[in-house]
């Protein structure tokens, strides 16, 4: 049973890991605009990017 | 009606100005600008594909986001190879014209707010899940199997779980609690700091010391709920703003004329002496004097006057009225924030800081709950101490711990919270939730008349005279189709039924007089009293009266003395009538005032001219305050001197003009034709079709009210149970973190439960209304809408 030692720790990280995704989603604004990326996956094409050069939108609080 | 000019080049060109540009851009550096613009116009999916793909328009243009609930679009560009101000064309070209505010140029928060509260409520909600998970162990009795190295394992590691949760996720309470304390004030977060405190101090001390592995689960858990219940009552209605002044309402630019030229400056650049052109529909920026053409200015929203006004050459013309009808040149008199309208913004009123009013309710419990458990707290440590020091310490943080008013601190937010969610549904939409804390402890209640009680431009058209023939109405309606004054208008609209306009020659509109044409041979005047009298026609006969048949009734005694606007007609030089324009009460205002009038002090506050008096003096009965031709200032000053006798004021009102008045108020509403158009700063932001069912609002805000306070009481008891454990020593973990969550749901069931329930009766009650609207005739509007406004 002492196997518990090590699993625990494993979960943890685990949990961690989904931790950071839950972050990375918050800190990318996923949480503020919850009505237009349901209509976004009903577009038939992919907006297409241009090359590099042309401006991002950067994601950062106003 | 609105027009829709095709776009000029020249027509965004202030925005490529450095002030404006650098003030309105979100963000901006040598090789990318992003700038957020608000297109009222986006309103489907293909919406969101057009505005995302723009950069396939235009070179220079890079990615655009959509955000559709907030009718936004950011856009990224490269600013050497594209101008905002093409940008703006762009768009307006393509149909979606962005809405430039004069507000737009003050910094814009953002809300980072929200976005630290998630991350502070997934901290939490990790660790609670894990140290929750981990304790069981303990719970079950696992540690029997493994060993006593588990307790401790088990202890150090939801201690590392609780340090985020303490130091991160509480954050917020703690300076809360302490801002309240340096005020002299217990609020709910005093006793829930304390809470905290003392369960990681005792935890660390079981822990260190070996003892056990303390109460982390439950101190996770509790920040967890605490926090769910903080992030439900945030709701935020996007799209409604509820701090808007005057700079909402104004445009960001006007059209400067210099010279023989004409260019648009920004509103901001405007100085006192310039020469202005406004169009149709256009807005006045700043006090002014009217130079050239004949003006007609819809001041309904400044001041209340509920028809148009005409003015001439030299006239003094208040900001914030809107011109209807053709161009006109003024000379501006006053700065734009000095004039006669925005300078009610000087008040003291605004500078007024309402938050630290904020969720009296439970603060105010919070205040006795707090000394209550400090006093149980020492009794019990004065109790245990002659027996075993160690036990008397231990039962006065037990007591501390059992009583972090977890389940008392969610009462509030999930009552009223859910209460904030129902009526959003119903078109009344709430500041925040503890609007409803005060709309419950109202006792006067005070309305504005024009938009509120009556709909402008909405009112019945009744014909004061001999009944007219068939062939006369359709004479006249054929005169008043070569008008686009107002009253012509609607006088048309009202007669328009199965005529055929009959052709009309030398027409003539005399600004401020009249109509005057040929139908049928037939010389036909229509106009204002004076200016038939001027012309040899004896008006305002008052021979026998009677109603003609065919126009719709009319319920005013004496409508020559007391009713809107009357235009007179004349045939021949013969005089016929008048047709008198009222302006109509909205369906069912009269129940309401009646229903209201049992519980309430009433009030009428009007900036329009007294001609109405009796009419509401039969509608107000004759308690009531009526005050008419008041001033922004004056209504403010009116508001406040209810709240000198006592009063818990409800300022119900629409436009810029009523904005210090609905500050003042202890609840302002501000009722809109349309939820996305233009309203004052306010706590409530209702539809103007909720109007009638205000009685019912009420109800349900006292209601949820009275939810709060048993929900109070359910965790009080619950707090009388973990006390009385905790302070005869015996509280273990394992009842902490039984009781703790027990507690907290079983609050939040009842309290969102409860008032979604007595909700369903505002729901129930809408479709009543709504069936009877449609079997039940409607006298009460000729004409359904009120265009225009603030659109």
């Amino acid at each position: 049973m002492s196997v518990i030692f090590l699993l625990i720790p494993l979960s943890i990280l685990f949990a961690i890991a989904f931790l950071f995704a839950f972050v990375w989603s918050v800190r990318s604004g996923q949480y503020e605009d919850t009505t237009t990326p349901s209509m976004r996956v009903l577009l038939d094409e992919k907006t297409v990017r241009q090359p590099d050069s042309t401006p991002k939108i950067v994601s950062k609080p106003k | 009606m609105r027009i829709v000019r095709p776009p000029t080049p020249n027509r965004f060109a202030y925005l490529d100005s450095h002030e404006v540009r650098a003030q309105l851009v979100d963000y901006s550096d040598a090789s990318l600008t992003r700038v957020t613009f608000l297109l009222p116009a986006i309103h489907c999916i293909a919406c969101v594909w057009l505005l995302e793909n723009l950069f396939r328009l235009k070179a220079g243009i890079g990615e655009s986001q959509v955000n559709f609930a907030r009718k936004e679009v950011a856009i990224a560009f490269d600013p050497d190879r594209v101008k905002l101000s093409e940008i703006a064309v762009l768009l307006t070209s393509l149909g979606y014209e962005p809405k430039l505010n004069l507000a737009d140029l003050d910094a814009q928060p953002g809300n980072p707010a929200t976005r630290r509260l998630w991350l502070q409520l997934g901290v939490a909600g990790f660790a609670f899940g894990n140290a929750m998970f981990f304790s069981l162990t303990t719970y079950f009795g696992l540690d029997a199997f493994i060993g006593p190295q588990l307790r401790v394992f088990i202890g150090w590691l939801n201690l590392l779980l609780a340090i985020p949760v303490v130091g991160f996720s509480a954050a917020d309470y703690y300076r809360s609690a302490w801002t309240s304390l340096r005020r002299r004030l217990l609020n709910i977060d005093v006793p829930i700091s304390g809470g905290i405190a003392a369960i990681f101090a005792q935890s660390v001390w079981e822990v260190a010391s070996g003892r056990g592995e303390g109460y982390f689960d439950s101190l996770c858990g509790l920040v967890f709920f605490l926090l769910c219940g903080k992030l439900f009552q945030q709701k935020t209605f996007e799209r409604l703003a509820f701090d808007r002044d005057y700079k909402s309402f104004f445009p960001l630019s006007v059209t400067r004329k210099c010279g023989m030229s004409e260019e648009p400056i920004a509103l901001a650049q405007l100085a006192t002496g310039d020469h202005l052109i406004i169009r149709n529909g256009e807005l006045i920026p700043a006090d002014a004097k009217l130079i050239s053409g004949p003006a007609l200015i819809d001041y309904s929203f400044v001041t209340g006057e509920s028809e148009p006004v005409e003015k001439r050459a030299g006239d003094y013309l208040y900001a914030g009225g809107r011109q209807m009808g053709g161009a006109i040149e003024l000379e501006t008199l006053k700065l734009v924030s000095q004039s006669y309208l925005t300078s009610l913004w000087n008040q003291e009123a605004f500078r007024k800081d309402r938050a630290a009013s904020l969720n009296a309710l439970t603060n105010d419990y919070s205040q006795r709950f707090t000394k209550i458990i400090i006093l149980i707290a020492l009794g019990a440590a004065i109790y245990w101490s002659p027996i075993s020091p160690s036990k008397a310490l231990h039962a006065f943080i037990a007591v501390l711990i059992v009583a972090c008013p977890c389940a008392l601190a969610l009462a509030a937010p999930f009552a009223l919270g859910t209460a904030q969610r129902v009526l959003g549904t119903q078109q009344v939409f709430l500041k925040n939730p503890y609007v409803l804390e005060s709309l419950a402890q109202i006792d006067a209640i005070v309305f504005d008349k024009t938009g509120t009680l009556t709909a402008a431009g909405a009112g019945a058209v009744g014909w004061q005279g001999l009944p007219l023939s068939e062939t006369e109405e359709r004479w006249l309606y054929s005169m008043t189709r070569h008008s686009t004054h107002p009253l012509a208008v609607r006088i048309g609209e009202a007669i328009a039924r199965h005529h055929f306009p009959d052709p009309v020659r030398s027409f003539l509109e005399t600004t401020g007089c009249g109509i005057e044409g040929n139908v049928a041979g037939q010389e036909i005047w229509l106009g204002s009293a004076t200016w038939l009298e001027s012309r040899g026609v004896a008006c305002c006969s008052r021979t026998q009266q009677t109603p003609s048949s065919g126009s719709p009734k009319l319920e005013i005694p004496n409508p020559i003395n007391h009713v809107g606007a009357h235009v007179h007609v004349a045939v021949n030089g013969h005089y016929r009538g008048c047709y008198v324009l009222a302006s109509a009460l909205r369906t069912n205002s009269a129940a309401l005032i009646r229903h209201l009038s049992v519980r309430y002090e009433l009030a009428l506050l009007s900036g329009d001219n007294e001609k109405e008096r009796e009419r509401f003096r039969n509608l107000f009965g004759s308690g009531a305050h009526l005050q008419f031709n008041q001033s922004p200032l004056d209504k403010l000053g009116f508001i406040k001197s209810l709240q000198r006798q006592g009063k818990r004021v409800m300022m119900v009102g629409d436009g810029l003009n009523d904005a210090g008045a609905l500050k003042q108020a202890d609840v302002g509403v501000a009722v809109v034709e349309h939820v996305s158009a233009f309203s004052p700063a306010s706590d409530i932001i209702a539809s103007a079709a909720m109007m009638p069912r205000l009685a019912e609002v009420l109800r349900y805000a006292k209601q949820s009210v009275t939810t709060v306070r048993a929900a109070f009481l359910i965790s009080t008891i619950y707090n009388l149970v973990g006390v009385s454990i905790a302070a005869s020593g015996n509280l273990s973990p394992i009842v902490c973190a039984i009781l703790m969550p027990l507690s907290s749901v079983s609050v939040v069931a009842f309290a969102s439960g409860v008032t979604a329930w007595l909700g369903r009766g505002l729901q129930i009650d809408e479709l009543k209304v709504a069936r009877q609207k449609t079997s039940g005739p409607q006298l009460s509007t000729l004409k359904p809408q009120r265009t225009g406004g603030a659109a």
